[in-house]
This record gives structure tokens, sequence and C-alpha cells, in this order.
């Protein structure tokens, strides 16, 4: 057929070009600040001001930038957590309730243990967040495993549960009886996280993330158990043909993630509030999610995103301190940046070609 | 006059070329045969006809007039219709709904109306069909039923069947071809894709020939042989593999199966005492229309189905209660009857290559990356893999990601080996190579199930040849009493040997 | 005791409304092929965007009417995301609710600051058709929009589910949308559709909770009940009219808890029990039809046509 008109097409490529990597987190950022700056005109504030205060100021002291790490630091967890379950292809959108199960441990021992040195406290706490966070996993888990039933609905539904957990303890008998208000007791001086800097709020839970990626890198990489978990992840019938317990890996993922997103929930409370509280998490559980997507659930990708979405959290703060644009900027850009990025991701392969 | 013309068409993907400025032209009232090997371009040219895929490069003309056709619904309104291999029907809707989807008269669906047309539509094209029952519950030759009324209801002029007796047993493919005698008499045309030679003489006016996605030529089927068509098909010798005459009476049983049940994903029992007996250096051949337990029996054997009573015996060593693992440490060497089934697609070459035996580059949990590579790398050299090894294998071809398969498998040297359908989807130099890999296997003395549907791939490879119907091995013949008659008997379920 | 029991009767209806609405919404998504996990953020933009604009504009209509449109659009954010793109159904619909959960809480504080008890507005009356009828009344006197939601969507539902073209049309793309499409179905437009219609519907669950029920805005409007109504879908398995006696069930378990509560009974454990009893009661719920459940075939695939 003879044409003449100039036909162009998407086509679809497994290879893309090695230059549209890097230029995706630069597009996907310019496309979501184009699309929320409608906000911020509404919230009658100056775009490249705010955008200003809520990108570039955080880094230009030390004390805003150490926050940005502060900030990072539960996000690191729930993405580890939530990569290592989504790896294996089990949904765990439970991180929220399983961070809640860590902090409650984390509240209960840190009163318990007042006497007990630091050196014996804090890795108590770290370990029994773990299995706290673990055990609310275990709920879901074995619904999937052994019964089929789909681990969406369910860690979805036990969030919703853990929140009554929580408010019965702060209502019950954890209520504060010094200020009444519905919050734990404050945790022994023992069972606080140091501080990694004086004069910040840069604690031990940042180191105790970082420690987390790297195992999370080592396990997914480097050894048998990581492979299997991406097997299953990426094709059951392949991986249980090959002689892989599918539901076992499923299982071992589902209760580690849980474990980790328990001890984000230690963090918070041993490292930031020191007591438990009904806004322990910013819906931090949930972030983790959006975090292992944009860190394409690996560990370098997981840790890069956490740091930008501390980031974007500070600099929320600053803008709403600052110019009185409400602090809910930053969950919008958030979940905008992730829409749109996924968005991309795919664009990146198909190639425009002409016919 | 014809009733469809396709001048010129190409089709590109990617790298291959599937159609290569193919002309392709029907006319009304006739049984057109296209005939070419597994990837010669037959489904494609079909299939951008259909308005699938768009071509390239090329027209098409309906009734002379060039048409556009960019969906089937454009093909649907240009009175062309297709019944593919996958049939594309929707289980849970009844009979009736189906054949009305994208065909509905009006918003409302009343099924007493529905029903009624389409019972009276069934009755008036001479195909026996209930417009009530859901297609979930219907056989395969029953499905196709509905596929052809499906097109036929909606005023096809043109019908295009894909390798239609591929799933039927002999006395549906005779019903089919009386039906479809009957419809060109009506002044139906169709355009029959196939690659089986006596089929093509037995029912079809003309044919075309592709080869290598390139058109050979256009002739009437009257005086022509099936040889001289078989010539233009191939333009070599048909399998250039064979099995070589020798007798392994001698040989010990190696593996031996004995009164294996298991049922399907429904519950419903899919194999019924099956007793076989592999002999070392042997392949023996299970034949039989698609669907009558093959995958079953192939699953079970491999250990990922369970099987409701029975035994496996390896050597002697009991494999029932095994794991898949188990059984690949016992011996078995297992290749899935889905290639996809067996490789993680978007794993590595190298990933997939080690999957199988995990343990033995892992110390402490740790893998030895450095090993596993050595090792793919030694094997995608030895089996000729056109493949780098960090390649994800979904962007592999079915041949190569076939050999991946074979070699993770073969070069164990296992003891016995299981491969249900090993050449399906793949071209002809694959297909060689992989039967000359099966055929090197049984000489080294392992003992070999072949499970396929293609008769004459279990003639030219097989020892003895058991037909399995209905998940029963209604008969087991040597080789050289097995003759495609006596085999298309048996097939059938119409006698029993034993 | 019959007291207790009628009016027991008439609170489950009114907590079943909001996630009917929903469950059926999402029952078509799911019918097409789509799970929409943005179910819980639609609901709480639809609360927030219909309390809004009755609020600006002092017709609690408009405000409903808007918070459908609203619905609508997320529907097809949703479509646009995973049907076009094809991106994973899981992570489309968790950021398509923290998206519309950021934009309600950022407009919420733009309009009404930061203050602790939220803004009310005079909502929906309740309609008394048989006010002489002391128990029939309590068991009658409903939001018109619970009238609706029980006699009109959910048997319109099952009727353009089971008895029209396009009620086919959404069954086939969702179980094979091969089929669906080489049978001439535009299988894109079709699950848009169902995605729209689904949204709508879910946003109008929000909004009878902050025009009807409540009459506020608050940050714990929706709670969870988006995630409650697909559950309510697997249990109702795919079908609206068993949908709603899933949403029934989780309804009565939220009105006995409520009944319970006002009855100030010292009981030995805390309230907080009685709250979470409806999710468990999902999760057991599930669990039992769980074993059964058949998903339509092609949920969470993305349609390819080459």
């Amino acid at each position: 057929m003879e044409t003449s008109r100039l036909r162009l097409r998407f086509v679809k490529t497994d290879n893309p070009p090695v230059w549209v990597r890097p230029l995706i987190p630069v597009l996907a950022l310019v496309v979501t600040f184009i699309l929320t700056s409608a906000l911020i005109f509404w919230a009658n504030a100056n775009p490249f001001e705010t955008y200003y205060h809520f990108l570039i100021a955080p880094l230009t002291n030390k004390v805003s930038a150490l926050e940005i790490l502060v900030k990072a630091t539960p996000l690191m967890l729930t993405g580890a957590a939530v990569t290592f379950a989504f790896a294996a292809g089990y949904y765990n959108i439970g991180a929220e309730g399983q961070l809640f199960a860590g902090a409650i441990a984390a509240a209960g021992l840190g009163v318990a243990m007042k006497e007990v040195p630091a050196f014996i406290t804090i890795p108590t706490i770290v370990i029994a967040g773990f299995a706290a966070g673990m055990l609310w996993a275990t709920i879901p888990a074995l619904l999937k495993v052994k019964l089929q039933v789909d681990e969406v609905v369910t860690t979805l539904l036990l969030n919703s549960v853990m929140g009554f957990i929580v408010s019965a303890l702060l209502n019950g008998p954890w209520r504060d009886p010094n200020s009444g208000w519905p919050q734990s007791p404050e945790i022994g001086a023992s069972a606080i996280f140091f501080k990694l800097i004086p004069r910040s709020r840069l604690n031990l839970g940042f180191v105790i993330g970082l420690l987390v990626i790297l195992v999370l890198w080592f396990v997914l990489t480097r050894t048998s158990f990581g492979l299997k978990m991406r097997a299953v992840g990426l094709g059951k019938p392949a991986a249980r043909f090959a002689g892989i317990h599918v539901g076992r890996t499923t299982l071992i993922a589902a209760l580690v993630s849980g474990g980790i997103a328990g001890i984000a929930g230690v963090a918070e409370v041993a490292g930031i509030q020191y007591h438990l509280i009904g806004d322990l998490s910013a819906g931090y559980g949930y972030t983790g999610i959006i975090i292992a997507t944009l860190g394409s659930l690996n560990a370098v990708g997981v840790f890069i995103a956490s740091l930008f979405f501390g980031l974007v959290d500070a600099g929320a703060q600053t803008v709403s301190r600052v110019l009185g644009v409400p602090v809910y900027l930053g969950e919008v850009t958030q979940a905008t940046m992730l829409l749109v990025a996924l968005g991309f991701f795919l664009l990146q392969r198909y190639r425009l070609r002409r016919m | 006059m014809y009733i469809v013309d396709m001048l010129g068409i190409t089709k590109t993907f990617g790298e291959l070329v599937a159609n290569d400025n193919v002309d392709f032209q029907l006319r009304k009232g006739e049984i057109h045969a296209l005939l070419g090997e597994n990837g010669a371009g037959k489904t494609t040219l079909m299939r951008i006809l259909y308005g699938l895929y768009r071509p390239d490069t090329g027209i098409i003309k309906v009734a002379e007039q060039p048409v556009e056709i960019h969906s089937p619904k454009d093909a649907i309104a240009n009175g062309i219709g297709m019944v593919t291999q996958h049939f594309a029907l929707v289980p849970p809707l009844s009979v009736a709904e189906n054949i009305v989807l994208g065909n509905t008269d009006g918003f409302v669906v009343n099924r007493a109306v529905i029903e009624e047309k389409v019972g009276a539509a069934a009755h008036r094209f001479g195909i026996e069909i209930d417009p009530k029952s859901l297609v979930r519950h219907l056989a395969v030759g029953q499905r196709q039923r509905v596929e052809i009324l499906k097109a036929l209801y909606r005023n096809a002029r043109v019908l295009i069947l894909d390798e239609p007796t591929a799933v039927l047993v002999p006395q549906e493919v005779d019903a089919l071809f009386e039906t479809l005698n009957r419809l060109k008499a009506d002044g139906l045309s169709v355009i029959f894709i196939s690659h089986k030679l006596h089929e093509v003489t037995q029912i079809t006016d003309r044919v075309t020939v592709l080869r290598d996605g390139k058109l050979i030529g256009t002739v009437d089927t009257k005086g022509m042989s099936q040889s001289q068509l078989a010539a233009m098909m191939v333009g070599r010798e048909t399998f250039g593999v064979t099995r070589k005459d020798e007798q392994h009476q001698q040989q010990p049983v190696t593996l031996h199966i004995d009164n294996l049940c298991a049922k399907n994903d429904q519950g419903m029992p899919a194999l019924t005492n099956i007793c076989l007996e592999v002999k070392a250096g042997e392949i023996l051949g299970i034949a039989g229309v698609g669907g009558n337990g093959q995958k079953e029996l192939a699953e079970t054997l491999c250990g990922v189905r369970e099987c409701a009573s029975g035994s496996i015996q390896l050597e002697g060593k009991e494999l029932i209660g095994q794991t898949p693992a188990g059984f690949t440490q016992a011996g078995v060497g297992r290749i899935p009857e889905d290639r996809h089934e067996g490789m993680v697609g978007d794993l590595t070459v190298t990933e997939n290559l080690a999957l199988e035996h995990l343990n033995e580059y892992t110390r402490s949990g740790v893998l030895d990356h450095k090993a596993i590579r050595n090792r793919a790398e030694e094997l995608i050299r030895q089996f000729q893999i056109k493949a780098r090894p960090n390649d994800p294998v979904r962007t592999l071809s079915g041949g190569n990601m076939q050999k991946v398969l074979l070699a993770r498998v073969l070069s164990r040297d296992p003891k016995a080996v299981i491969v249900p359908q090993p050449t399906r989807g793949l071209d002809v130099g694959a297909t060689d190579y992989v039967r000359q890999q099966l055929l090197e296997q049984r000489d080294r003395g392992a003992a070999i199930l072949l499970i396929s549907e293609d008769l004459d791939e279990i003639l030219a490879l097989s020892d003895r040849i058991a037909v399995i119907y209905e998940g029963e091995i209604v008969g087991i013949l040597p080789a050289g009493e097995a003759t495609p008659e006596r085999l298309g008997l048996l097939m059938s379920g119409a006698v029993k040997e034993h | 005791m019959e007291i207790f029991i009628i009016n027991l009767i008439g609170a489950t209806l009114r907590v079943s409304t909001p996630i009917l609405l929903a469950a059926i919404g999402e029952t078509y998504a799911e019918r097409a092929g789509i799970l929409n996990l943005g179910i819980e953020g639609t609901m709480f933009f639809g609360a927030f965007i219909g309390f809004f604009v009755a609020d600006k504009s002092g017709s609690l209509w408009l405000g409903f009417l808007i918070a459908v449109l609203s619905g609508v659009i997320f529907g097809l954010l949703m479509a646009l995301l995973t049907v076009t793109l094809g991106v994973n159904q899981h992570v489309s619909g968790l950021g398509i609710t923290m998206l519309c959960t950021g934009l309600s809480l950022f407009a919420f504080r733009l309009n009404y600051g930061g203050r602790s008890i939220p803004p009310s507005i005079e909502s929906f009356q309740q309609l008394a058709p048989f006010k002489n009828i002391p128990w029939l009344n309590t068991l009658t006197e409903q939001y018109l929009f619970t009238y609706i939601a029980f006699l009109v969507i959910v048997p319109l539902a099952w009727w353009l589910l089971y008895r029209t073209s396009f009620g086919l049309k959404i069954r086939s793309v969702g179980e094979n949308p091969e089929a669906a499409d080489a049978a001439g179905v535009n299988v894109f437009a079709v699950r848009y559709a169902a995605l729209a219609i689904g949204g709508g519907l879910m946003a109008a669950g929000g909004a009878f909770l902050s025009l009807a029920q409540l009459g506020a805005f608050t940050h714990g409007i929706i709670a969870g009940r988006g995630w409650v109504a697909i559950a309510i879908v697997i249990f109702g398995n795919w079908n609206p009219v068993r949908a709603m006696w899933g949403a029934l069930i989780f309804g009565g378990a939220s009105a006995l808890q409520l009944r319970l509560q006002t009855m100030g009974l010292q009981l030995p454990i805390p309230y907080e029990t009685f709250l979470a009893l409806p999710y468990i009661v999902t999760i057991i719920a599930l669990v039992l039809a769980g074993r059964n459940a058949s998903y339509p075939a092609a949920l969470l695939k993305p349609y390819r046509r080459e």
C-alpha cells in the first residue's frame, strides 16, 4: 500500500533506551507540580514561592535537613515492609495496622521495663515490636495461604480493627492518669532511642531503618530465599513447578513484612512520641505502598523514594507554617506523584516509531 | 468474483516478519484451505482479516470494495466471522447470551426471546445446540458449534476456521465437514486454516500455501496429491528427525505407573486407573485428542497435581506424596506443557536455569552468583540458546524458551523425562532440535514419556504408543503395528484394545 | 423487646445504605474486571464535596449531584490508569484513595480551618410515610436515599446486569475480554462505563453520610466502610442482590453495636469491641463465603490486543 501520510505509532519495546530511565522521575515530578499548583492557587499562594519552601528550603539549613531524615525513617521501614511482601506477590495493605501492633508492644514494654538498662530494653522492644507486627500479620497471611482468602481485603479490614484496639487501650487501661488525654503513659528513659545528633529529633530509629534497607537489599539480591520470593511473586505456577514451596514462601514473606512494619511503630514510639497515641502514624503504612511502588520493589529505590517523601513531608509542614497552605498538600503531592509516575513507567516501555 | 481480496499484506512483530507481501483471494461459495506449518503466518493473516491485527501495509477488499478493518466489529459488519483455536466464548454465560453478545437488538435482553431466536437460527443452519445451556457445561465439539452459529447468526458470508479439527475426534470432524458442505451449498465461503493434508484434500476446493510468512501459491485442490501439497508446504523432508528402529525389549522398567487416578481443576475425575510402564531407553508416546486427560496426566507425573489414588514408581521408588522438588531429586526430568508455566518470564535466563536446583548453589542461605552464572553460560553454549544470560526469559522466542527448559532438565541426566506437547508452537528448526534432544536422551538410556496431540510426532518418535481417551488408556501398540487409522479409532473412543 | 428489634431493623437499614451503594458500585467495577481500591477515597471525597457544595450553595441536592459527579470522575481516572495504561490495579486504587483523602482534607482545612468541633449543616429530612402507626413509623422513618438504594438501585442494578445488553457486555468483559472483543464489544468503553457508574455510586454512599446521616463532615466519616464494601462484594458473589444481604449483615452488626452503646450497659469489655465487631463479622463472612467465591476470571488483568 502506497501511503504518503506519515504514520506514527507507539511500539512496545522490551529494552527502553538508557537515557529514559533517569528522565522519568524528573518528568513525573514536573507534571506533578503543574497539577498540584492548582491547589496552591486556591490557597492564595504563589506556586514558585510554595515550591521553594516545599522542596528547597528544607535543604538549606541543618535543622530542617535533619528533619527530612526523621520523616523518612518510618517511610523507609514501611516501604521496606511493603516491598518484602509485594516482591513475593503478597499484597500486604496492612502495614498501617502492623505498625500499630509494634507500637503497642513498644509502649507497653517501654513502661514495664523502666528499671532495666537501655542496652537490654532497646533490643527487647525492637524484637518485641517485630514479633507483634508479625503476629498481627499472621491472621491475614494464614487466611491467605490456608484458605485462599484475599489478603487485600482482610489486611484493610484488620487496619480498622487495629484502630479500635488502640482506641480501646488509650481510652481504657492506658489512659494517662495525670493528663486524662487518650495517650499511654510515657515510656521509661531506658526505652527511648538515643539521639544521633544533639538538639535534633534524629535518633536510633534512622539507623535501624538503614539496617533494614540493607537487609532487604541483601535478602532480595543475594540469598536463595530472595530469589524464591521473586519467583513466587512473578510467576506462582512456574515457581511451584520448579519445586518452590509457594505457600511457605508467601507466609514467611508476609510475616517478615508485618514484622518490619512493627519496627516502624517501635521507632515512632521510642524515637519520637514516647507515648502511644491515636495518630502516631500519618498513614505511613499506606505511604509505604507508594514508596515500594515508586522504588520498583528494590532496596535502593525504596531508600531514595523514602528520602524524597521525607522531604515532601517536611516541606509540607514548612509551607503550612510559612504560607498557610494546608499541610495536606504533602499527601496530595505524594498521591499525584504516584499516579503520574505509574503512567510514565508504562510509557517508557513504548517507543514512538514511524510506520 | 472474489468475496475477499487481501493484496500485498505485510505484518511484522519486532524482528519477526509474520506475513511478507502476501496475496490471498477467496471466491464466493468455496472452501479454501490456508495451508502451512506452525508459524508459517496463516493465523496472523486471518487475524488481520478479522481486525485483531493491523497490517503494516496492504489492502483488503470485500466484494471488490476496499475496506478498512480496524476491529472485529468492522469485520463482522463486512460479513466476516472467525472461529479461533481458543474459543472466544464466555463460559458462565448461556449459549444464547454468547451468541447475541455484541449483537443485541435493543437495550433489554429478554432471555426467552433470545433463546427462541438462537434456537430458530440453529435449526435453520442445521446446527444442533441447546440455547439455554451454559457454555461452561459444554464439550469442546459443542463449543465449536456455538462459535460457528455465532458467526452465522451475524449473517457472516465468510467464515474463518482456525485449525477447527485440532480439538475434535474423527466422528466430530465428519459432522463438521457435513455442516460445512451444506453451508457452502447455501453460498457461504469458508477459509479453512490447517496443516493436516488429508483434511485439506478431503474438504476444500482450493488451497493457498504459506511458508515462513511468504505466499508459495494458490492451486485447485482437485488434481493435487498430498505429497505435492506437502512439498509446497515445507520445501524439504517433513520430519528431519525420526527414531532409528531398535528394540528395547530387554531393558528394565524405569517408570512404573499403576492404577493412577486424578481429578481435574473442577474436581471431576480426569484420569482413571492409568497403568503404564516406560523402559529405560524407550520413548512411550501418549496419543489422544486434546482434553482427554493429557494435561492432568503430565501434571500428576510432574508432581504438581495431587493424585487421588495409585502409584508412580521410579526404579522401584514411590513418588506419590513427594513435592515437585522431590520428583526432581528422585531423577524425574519435568518439562511443563505450557512453557510459560515452567519459567518465570520476568526473571533472567540465568535465574530460571538455576531455579530448580537452588539448594546446590546456596551456602547458608546465600546464593553463589558466580557458580550460577558460569553454569548458565555453559548451558547456553551447550544447548545453543540464542540469548544472553541476563535477558528476561519473556523476551525469548518460543524455541529458545523451550531450549532453556530442556537445558535445565536434560543437563541433569534424568532417569525419566516427562514431555507433554514439547514442540507445540515451535518453528521447524526448533522442532527438529527438540526432537533430536529427546532421541539423544532415549539413546542415553532415559525412559521418556512423550505426550503429544500431534500424531505425526508420536509416530516419528515413539517406540510404543498408548492412546488416552476420556482419562483412560484405551490401547497400547508397538510402533510397528500403529497405523494412523488404528490409532484414530482408539482416539475416538470407538474401540479399546488391551 | 419488640421495640428494640424494630428499632434495630430501622437502624440497620439506615446504617447499611452507604455501604450498599458503595458495594453495588464496586460490584460493577469488578464485574467488568477492575478491582477499584479507590472506593474508600471516592466515598471520602463524595462525603466532603457533597458537604462543601451544600454548605456553600445552600442546596443539599446540588451537593449530592456534585458528589456523584466527582465519583464518576474518579471512576474515569481509575479507568485511565488501569484500562488504558494497564497499571497495577491495587496500586492505582490505593493511589486514588490517597489522592481523594488528601484533596478532601486539604480543601476542608482551607475552608474550615482546624477547628475541633466539625461544622454541620441542616441535613436531609427523613421521610415518615406511616406517622400514625408508631411501630411502622420506627421502621419506615428513613431518608429518601435509603428508599432509593433498597427499592430502586438494587433491583435496577440487578436488572441492568442480567437483563440488558449493557449488563451482558459488562459480565463478558470481566470474564473473557478476548471473547467480548472478538464479538465486537468495545472492551475499553465498557470498562470505562462500569467504573464511572461504580464511582458515582461510591461517592453517593459517601455523600449519604455527610448530607443525610450525619449532616457534617469529619475525618473519620468513612472509617473503612469502603473496605467493608469490597468484602461484601466478594461475600455477595458479585451479585447486587446478594451484596444487599451482605450490607445488611454489616449494617445489622453496626446498628446492634450502636444500640448496645446507647443502652449504657456497664460491660466488662470496652465499647470498641462492638465497634470492631462488624469488621470482624465481615472477615468471618468472607472466610465462609471465600471458599466458593467465583471471582470474575479477568479481574486484575489488563486487556491488550497485541
